[in-house]
């Protein structure tokens, strides 16, 4: 079975997010990017399983500006076997709509005939929680969204789910879609040794274009701000004034 | 052109988050239907009835329907989405789920947690964490919408909508299957509809020092919360997890015991009314968002707390 691995460029999790301030964005000018937290638990499951002899081959593939090779790089380090680039973005400020997005995985689905597609549950840029949904919709294939647990069965896919207040349980049918979380795995570092071969691994190169996939995107950014700031309050020195503060001055006890 | 609004429900009563939901569509002005789904679900469909603003309710009583799972129900609203031009839910687990799904069916984007609803076709909601809002204007025809509840107002009853029986528009069904649920038992109020939270962090040290967090929030009949990181040391449950991948909560007064205030945390939690930290780090950024902070070591004022509590409700 081959497992197909979308992955998507993004600001590195740990760095601070700043407005533009003509306010049409954020400012991504260099600021350190990497690989969407949730997609690298992606990439880990399937090499996971690959390693359990569940998956004979990796393809990752992103859809993005052209840099968005260095992530890949990333998830051939890691240890897929190929990537598929899918340039469909000229600058860093073009944020390629999951509709669009999984418009263009679906013709790589038709063309690779993966068992599986794993990615993250959603990107920390945009936070949609969208792609792996409408893919499977596109495709009129299973979901298994927000996974913390995932085991291959004879005949498709039993998936454990983070549901509110608990935990879900369901099977599903393969081929299918199943979006990741973050209790799923712990994702590796490429070591050195691999980094270097991952140099060599193959990747191609596409435009939405070769597909025939129209990405023009649907919403028209019309601004964006900084959220709404919250004023620091007050120090208390004890408990005692602290619940009296709570009780006659703020009325919340 | 109308609003329809999915509809959850325990069976016999429509989901505080749906209620919000209501709420929030408000703003359009426009004919709002309810869709109500499930085996044994008249009573639901009766309540959703009663809701202010509501015109209709659509009700399928179907056993398919009862857990719900994203394939019967994405087809199940497609199938309904040529008479509307919002379709809505809340921005729950299952609401995430289902609704992309009808958005791809139908070729539109999705709108996803949705924090304002400006005009028929302009929203806001937070990117990046909450770090930055973005307005932005749909050119679909169709705007398929999860809205982020927290700050909603739940919708109160005063409407009498008919209730209209529909049918599912077939078997889509075996695609996936459930098999089995596991929620956490408790009394406590839900998280994400909580008057207080009181929420506890890494620096409770193990699952067992969790239990002075539940003692607390016991006598504020409040809900319990953790942060990432103490969800990820395994001290709490996931589901208790606030925050930007956890749940996005709004209560009149959220507690934060031993919570140093991370980004992600922070954006889960700062449009609380009242915000108390109670942290013996002085320097911990979530006393920038508090509006009354305590520097002090946990294990002494948590304790203090409860008995102080106890005090005052005696």
């Amino acid at each position: 079975m081959k497992v197909l691995v979308p992955v998507k460029r993004v600001i590195d999790y740990n760095v601070k997010v700043r407005v533009k301030a003509d306010n049409t964005g954020v400012d991504l000018a260099n600021v350190k990017m990497s690989m969407n937290p949730f997609d690298e638990i992606a990439v880990e499951e399937a090499i996971r399983l690959k390693e359990a002899g569940k998956a004979s081959e990796i393809i990752v593939v992103s859809v993005g500006v052209k840099q968005s090779q260095e992530t890949l790089r990333t998830g051939l380090a890691m240890g897929a076997d190929r990537a598929i680039l899918i340039e469909a973005a000229e600058t860093v400020d073009t944020d390629v709509e999951p509709l669009a997005v999984a418009k263009l995985l679906a013709k790589v689905v038709e063309e690779e005939q993966p068992g599986l597609v794993l990615l993250g549950k959603q990107a920390i840029d945009n936070d949609c929680n969208a792609t792996g949904q409408m893919l499977a919709a596109v495709l009129g294939w299973p979901q298994a969204t927000f996974a913390s647990k995932l085991e291959i069965t004879d005949d498709g896919a039993q998936v454990i789910r983070e549901v509110d207040g608990g935990l879900q349980t369901i099977k599903i049918k393969t081929p299918a879609i199943v979006t990741v979380d973050l209790r799923l795995n712990e994702p590796r570092y490429a070591s050195l040794p691999n980094i270097m071969k991952a140099k060599k691994k193959p990747m191609e190169m596409k435009t939405p274009a070769d597909y025939g996939v129209d990405v023009s995107p649907r919403l028209e950014v019309v601004k964006v701000v900084e959220p709404a700031s919250r004023q620091a309050g007050i120090k208390v020195g004890s408990v005692a004034e602290l619940v009296d503060k709570l009780k006659n001055e703020a009325g919340v006890i | 052109m109308a609003v329809l609004l999915l509809a959850e429900h325990d069976g016999s009563a429509v989901s505080e988050s749906s209620l919000k939901a209501l709420t929030a569509v408000a703003p359009l002005g426009a004919e709002t239907h309810v869709l109500v789904a499930g085996g044994g679900s008249k009573a639901a469909a009766d309540h959703a009835a009663t809701l202010q603003g509501v015109s209709k309710v659509l009700h399928l009583d179907d056993e398919a329907f009862s857990v719900r799972l994203a394939e019967p129900y994405a087809a199940l609203i497609a199938a309904q989405a040529a008479n509307y031009e919002h379709i809505v839910a809340a921005a729950t687990a299952s609401g995430k789920n289902i609704m992309a799904r009808v958005a791809g069916l139908l070729d539109v984007m999705i709108l996803s947690d949705v924090t304002a609803i400006e005009s028929a076709d302009t929203f806001e909601r937070p990117i990046y964490a909450g770090n930055a809002i973005m307005t932005v204007k749909s050119k679909d025809a169709k705007k398929v919408v999860t809205v982020r509840t927290a700050t909603f107002s739940a919708a109160e009853a005063g409407g009498a909508a008919v209730v209209e029986a529909i049918t599912a528009p077939g078997d889509d069904a075996s695609l996936s299957e459930f098999v089995s649920e596991d929620k956490a038992q408790t009394d406590r109020p839900q998280l994400t509809s909580a008057k207080v939270v009181v929420s506890g962090g890494r620096a409770l040290g193990s699952s067992e020092n969790f239990a002075i967090i539940d003692r607390v929030a016991e006598k504020l009949n409040a809900a319990v919360g953790a942060s990432r990181a103490a969800v990820d040391s395994g001290y709490a449950p996931n589901d208790y997890q606030v925050g930007q991948t956890g749940k996005v909560v709004a209560p009149d007064l959220y507690i934060a015991i031993g919570i140093s205030g991370a980004i992600q945390h922070l954006a889960g939690m700062k449009d609380s009314k009242v915000i108390v930290a109670i942290n013996k780090d002085e320097e911990a950024p979530i006393f920038q968002v508090a509006d009354y902070g305590l520097v002090a070591d946990l294990f002494e004022a948590a304790p203090e707390l409860e008995k102080e509590l106890e005090k005052v409700a005696g």
